[in-house]
């Protein structure tokens, strides 16, 4: 099982996306300018400030060499993880619904948030126990998903939304409390907390983040199988 | 050609900073202020005035959540 984890000038969560992917597989680093992903199993998309957040987060980065080889990627069913900046690159690219919009208290917060695994049955969650609670740490000041009420039926009806904040921790206005949804098909999957940042109690609060990699593994293998 | 784009959040939309500074400009002694809405305004020379429209839906605004207007100098 290998990751590949990008990293766009302003990137800042990917080495941590590293050593969290190498916890359960081999990781290595692909530059934004790098449009081979040298056959690796999932792609992870970082957090941190693509090209500075300009214009849009996600906007610039969307556009990124490596990105059109993870639309490709994607496309023939390859697993994609999108961690905060990453969710908002992926939705801009369209791999993902929905938009993420500034916090409604409009700062940029960190705190460490309870989630609920409303979806176990994914690629991205299937190594969690039932009826998990995962506590992971979420900072960024863009972090509102929005989906309007004709996609989010959508979503609720084919079982999209993923995470939610747990009662209490919207912090930044989600609607439906959505933290992570995945696409239609199933391989991709975006979240606004950072999974990366929860792989050790010392660091993290908690080792939490570990399941959203190791889910990826077991999905890598059972396809091998 | 010069050309000025102007984006906005799509109505319905909650904008924070337009109702920040909504709640703001009592404080100063402007009453009477409603629906303030904060946008962004994107100022271009172009050769091609008909490549505005494919720029704004690809890149310039995001039309999941904004509305865009291309006026045209």
């Amino acid at each position: 099982m290998r990751f590949g984890v990008l990293r766009f000038p302003g990137s800042c969560d990917e080495v941590d996306a590293l050593h969290a992917a190498a916890r359960v597989g081999d990781a290595e680093l692909i530059w934004h300018r790098d449009r081979d992903l040298r056959g690796v199993d999932a792609v992870v998309v970082p957090g941190g400030f693509s090209f500075g957040d300009y214009l849009r987060a996600g906007a610039i980065a969307r556009f990124s060499p490596a990105m059109e080889s993870v639309i490709e990627f994607a496309a023939d069913g390859g697993l994609v993880l999108g961690i905060c900046n990453g969710f908002q690159v992926l939705c801009e690219a369209q791999l993902l619904p929905g938009a993420l919009l500034p916090n409604t208290n409009l700062r940029f917060t960190f705190r460490q948030v309870r989630l609920d695994l409303v979806q176990r049955d994914t690629a991205f969650t299937c190594a969690a126990p039932e009826g998990a609670t995962l506590s992971i740490p979420a900072k960024h000041a863009w972090g509102r998903y929005h989906a309007d009420a004709e996609l989010l039926a959508e979503l609720e009806e084919n079982d999209q939304v993923v995470l939610r904040y747990a009662a209490g921790e919207n912090f930044n206005g989600s609607v439906a409390d959505i933290a992570g949804v995945r696409n239609r098909a199933g391989n991709v999957f975006g979240m606004m907390p950072h999974p990366e940042h929860a792989v050790d109690e010392q660091t993290g609060g908690s080792r939490d983040g570990l399941v959203i990699f190791e889910s990826m593994r077991m999905a890598v293998e059972a396809a091998h199988a | 050609m010069r050309a000025r784009v102007l984006i906005r959040p799509k109505a319905g939309i909650l904008d924070p900073q337009g109702v920040a500074v909504e709640r703001a400009l009592p404080a100063l002694g402007f009453d009477g202020v409603e629906n303030v809405r904060i946008g962004r305004l994107v100022e271009l020379d172009v050769d091609d005035a008909a490549q505005l429209q494919p720029m704004c839906e690809k890149l310039l605004a995001n039309p999941l959540v904004e509305d865009y207007e291309i006026v045209l100098e």
